[in-house]
């Protein structure tokens, strides 16, 4: 190893560019905090590259570590380091940075400088949240990262902006604190530590397990979210802002996720295989129920959220299926869905900021006089819907696989709802793009000027080549996810 | 009959202050006009207690005035911080006091004989020491409380603070004379020992604890004997629910580690369940009560009492089925959630009365109302002091709240610390819902804000030290757990 401590920068170098963007100050100053903000974004996405270019891929131990004391009185201790299933979400999480800051520029015009901090340092947050290798540190960073977000939402959001802050801050902090609870057990339970590995090799009853596998639940099922606890996802996503929705849909949802497979599967493997039928179960009406809601939905950003949702099951459907396959499938699907669900909200944002409508029924016939955009927009609902040579199609087609491979019934039912998630993508699309002009307001909409074609396209190219050639992403979690199965495998009682 | 002199240093500090505040007393009788003199000479007075405390500070145990007395490091660290908060609060409050009138000798005065009762309290070793140091705390927070004469909240205020007040230095001064009447002695390590040899009845020593707690419980405010809370901290002057909200609650936990840790530790597993009780009344009424204020000042009182609820969490998960292992960590983690609580509630209050003009009193909620808007500063330093409060990383009071929940789930209470974490839940509603009114709603009212340049400098410091703290709350920690070290 270099010895140049990648993670932290990347925790650190968009925080600090937060602090000094909003050190710019009021808006006369809001090209700078602009400016201020694009460097350290990119700053922060090419201090990740090297974590992805200099990643062992043969190993499944953790890369990169840096560990140093922080509170001794407690052993906590400031550990980072990634493995095959966090460093993507590292990169993708810098990635997105940029493109937020991008979709913001001249969108938003009131308080820029807060803007623009509140999402380096969520991104600065949210990387530690997947380098963090010690329960508290990995828990202050989840805490942390509501609170520019609850702020973003409440201060640019949308006319019930309030309501959805509140509920959104609300329901993700009371999973966290009931996690919290769980790290203090774990804690005694080890004779004093707060190690993350060290928990995964600890003995533990099953009644230990099952508390904790609820307490981590409680935490994770609202985070990803997980039917039943998902109904403040589409009120935070119908009310945020387009960075906002683009950021929660693309990284905020993988950090539920992520913790199933950093905390509850290597913990309380025996409680997670216990409770697999029902986590199964739960993903499953995600995927088959919610997207039947995703079909009635009116507002296109509604319908995108109940997709995020019905898209999350098939990630927690890859998780509890317990093979190679699922898991491998269920990351490769969070990625895309970072890609795809992010741009999905770039489009609507595009049509939103020259509408102000996100009513389906209000719009018809856009391709007349955004063609570019249209172009764009299909490429991105076609991925959404899971067709071949897009990203969109690999993770789910691997789960799908792996879900045959446990049950056949199972795969079966996944697989079908294939159908549900096509039909309400374009058919959501064919309202808004195709058919003639019905509103006069959309036969005077310009197309996407150069910064919006530039960051949609990035986004287009990104999903086209992950739908193409994914070896590059699958290649580098090979070796974690084996351990990891291996390690569920082994029972603890 | 031999007359001994008794040793002066361990309470030099003390001595210090009891010989300023003649000093002060007289300059404002002779002048005056000379307000801000006296407001620096006060300001002197706390820095010099400092210096002398610091100097005095040699992690030995020193008891004196015949074993009336001690100085130890508990009472030290303690002591600085009860000087640092003061100070705070004098910095904090002048401008305010200076508008209404209300910046006096008095007010002065008043500030510095609490502060010495505090000390007293701090330091005391023998049960009427202790009494002692908190009536003289208590008798000037009364006046300071009726200092806004023709207010007629003030004083309704200031009755009912005296009222009750005088009921539970009643019910306490009882108590220690049941100890007395089970034990034959005051000083508080003879009644350790007596209480171990078994000595006394013990039903009448159980009386006694029992209504030393309730006296305690009063002063601390924790339910069911907080009722004055939400009405003094209304009712009084701004500045005074200020004074009244932080620096006492340190005195409070100092009372409590020297008359249940030092001296009825025996009686442990008898005192933790009686507050277990007042912690988890006074976390869920404090909670719950809060969302229901619109008055900020009464909002932040109920937030008190759950506080308090929570810091008694830690003192209660002490001693588990008679094993002392878990003591000093649990201890150590009270008195870390009380520092951080005076750091939050001097901050919080101090944003209030930064918003407080001449003849406008920012007291209500809606008063917050675009904070952000007219200074995104002062509304970052409160919506981190909410944060904090709100138990939400990385500020102090997360930190606060993390060893407290450690100490109850070593103890083996799971049950109470879901319990905790479940109110805590419902406390971060009302404090998001002044983040909400900050950030997100429009302003009312446009006047810009103005405050001297040592208030704000002193508030910024403020905040950054929740900030600061909070990410890196090492050395705070190891202060507390070292100081109690001695203690116990």
């Amino acid at each position: 190893m270099t010895g140049i401590p990648f993670l932290s920068l990347a925790i650190w170098v968009p925080i600090v560019g937060g602090l000094l963007a909003l050190a710019t100050g009021s808006d006369r100053n809001a090209s700078v905090a602009r400016f201020v903000a694009l460097f350290f974004a990119l700053a922060g996405l090419a201090v990740s590259i090297p974590l992805y270019t200099g990643f062992d891929v043969s190993t499944s131990a953790m890369q990169f570590v840096e560990a140093y004391q922080w509170i001794p009185r407690f052993n906590i201790n400031y550990v980072l380091g990634v493995d095959g299933i966090s460093v993507l979400f590292v990169l993708l999480n810098s990635f997105i940075t940029v493109i937020v800051v991008v979709a913001g520029w001249e969108v938003i015009q009131e308080k820029v400088s807060q803007y623009m901090a509140g999402f380096l340092i969520m991104s600065g947050l949210i990387n530690g949240i997947f380098s963090a290798l010690d329960g508290v540190l990995f828990y202050v960073f989840f805490e942390a990262s509501l609170i520019p977000l609850f702020i973003i939402i409440g201060v640019w959001g949308g006319p019930n902006r309030v309501y959805a802050a509140i509920k959104f801050f609300l329901y993700t902090l009371a999973g966290s604190l009931l996690m919290l609870v769980a790290l203090l057990y774990l804690f005694m339970e080890s004779g004093g530590s707060f190690s993350i590995l060290d928990w995964h090799q600890l003995k533990l009853g099953m009644d230990a397990q099952t508390l904790i596998f609820w307490a981590f639940l409680a935490s994770f099922a609202v985070k990803v979210p997980m039917f039943p606890v998902h109904t403040w996802l589409p009120d935070a996503h119908v009310e945020a802002p387009t960075g906002g929705s683009i950021v929660l849909a693309a990284i905020g949802l993988k950090l539920g996720a992520y913790g199933f497979l950093r905390f509850s599967l290597p913990i309380a493997p025996d409680a997670s295989q216990a409770f697999a039928p029902m986590m199964i179960t739960l993903s499953l009406i995600a995927v088959i129920y919610i997207g039947f809601v995703a079909l009635v939905q009116t507002d296109m950003k509604k319908l995108v959220a109940y997709s995020s949702i019905s898209h999350m099951g098939f990630v927690t459907l890859g998780f509890f299926i317990f093979n190679p396959l699922g898991v491998e499938g269920a990351l490769v699907q969070m990625i895309s869905h970072g890609f795809v669900s992010g741009a999905m909200f770039a489009c609507i944002g595009v049509l939103y900021d020259r509408m102000h409508s996100r009513q389906i029924a209000d719009y018809g016939g856009v391709v007349n006089v955004m063609p570019k955009f249209a172009a764009l927009f299909m490429l991105f609902s076609m991925a959404n819907s899971g067709l071949p040579a897009t990203s969109g199609f690999v993770g789910e087609f691997m789960v799908a696989l792996g879900a045959v491979q446990y049950n056949f019934w199972i795969g079966f039912a996944a697989a079908t709802t294939l159908i549900v998630g096509a039909a309400y993508t374009l058919w959501m699309y064919k309202r808004v793009v195709f058919g003639a002009i019905t509103n006069h307001h959309v036969s005077e909409l310009t197309d996407i000027n150069n910064r919006e074609f530039v960051f949609l396209a990035i986004l287009a190219v990104c999903v086209l080549v992950m739908g193409i050639y994914p070896y590059p992403i699958t290649e580098v979690m090979h070796a974690s996810v084996n351990d990891l199965l291996k390690h569920v495998f082994v029972s603890k009682l | 009959m031999n007359f001994v002199i008794p040793d002066f240093y361990p309470a030099a500090a003390e001595l210090f202050v009891a010989a300023m505040s003649f000093v002060i007393l007289l300059v404002g009788t002779f002048k005056q006009s000379a307000r801000h003199f006296v407001y620096t000479l006060t300001q002197i007075t706390l820095v010099g207690a400092a210096a002398i405390t610091w100097q005095t500070m040699d992690g030995q145990v020193n008891f004196t005035f015949s074993n009336m007395y001690v100085d130890d490091l508990m009472g030290d660290v303690l002591k600085l911080m009860l000087y640092l908060s003061v100070a705070a609060v004098l910095v904090y409050s002048r401008g305010y006091m200076n508008d209404r009138k209300m910046e006096t000798t008095e007010y002065y005065l008043l500030a510095i004989y609490a502060t010495l009762g505090m000390m007293v309290m701090i330091s005391a070793n023998h049960f009427l020491t202790i009494y002692l140091g908190l009536e003289l705390l208590s008798l000037a927070l009364y006046a300071m409380v009726a200092l806004e004469r023709d207010s007629a909240r003030a004083t309704e205020a200031a009755m009912k603070y005296f009222v009750l007040g005088a009921l539970a230095s009643g019910l306490l001064l009882y108590g220690i004379s049941m100890i007395y009447g089970a034990t034959g002695t005051l000083e508080i390590s003879n009644v350790a020992q007596a209480i171990y040899h078994q000595a006394g009845n013990r039903t009448v020593l159980m009386f006694g604890l029992v209504f030393v707690v309730a006296g305690l419980a009063f002063k601390l405010g924790v339910v069911p004997f907080h009722m004055w809370i939400p009405d003094v901290y209304q009712g009084a002057p701004a500045a005074i629910t200020l004074f009244i909200a932080s620096a006492p609650k340190l005195a409070a936990f100092a009372m409590a580690m020297r008359l249940l840790v030092n001296g009825l530790f025996e009686l442990a597993e008898q005192w933790q369940s009686m507050l277990m009780f007042l912690a988890v009344l006074s976390i869920v009424l404090g909670n719950l009560a809060a969302i229901a204020q619109t008055n900020i000042k009464r909002m932040l009182g109920y937030s008190g009492i759950s506080h308090m609820g929570f810091m008694l969490l830690g003192l209660m998960s002490g001693v588990v089925g008679g094993d002392r292992h878990f003591a000093l960590n649990a201890y150590s983690s009270s008195m870390f959630y009380v520092i951080a609580y005076v750091l939050m509630s001097l901050a919080s209050f101090g944003v209030i009365l930064l918003m407080s003009r001449a003849g406008f009193e920012a007291e209500a909620l809606d008063d917050f109302k675009g904070l952000n808007k007219r200074s995104s500063w002062f509304a970052g330093v409160m919506a981190m002091v909410m944060f904090s409060m709100a138990g939400i990383p990385f500020f102090i009071g997360f930190f606060a709240k993390f060893s407290v929940l450690q100490a109850v789930v070593a103890a083996g209470y799971i049950w109470l610390a879901i319990l905790a974490v479940i109110m805590s839940l419902i406390g971060a509603f009302y404090y998001l819902r002044v983040v909400k009114i900050m950030y997100f709603d429009e302003p009312a009212d446009n006047t810009p804000i103005g405050a001297t340049l040592d208030m704000r400098v002193l508030l910024s410091l403020n905040g950054l030290a929740i900030a600061v703290l909070g990410l890196l709350p090492q050395s705070l920690m190891t202060w507390c757990a070292y100081s109690l070290l001695g203690s116990l």
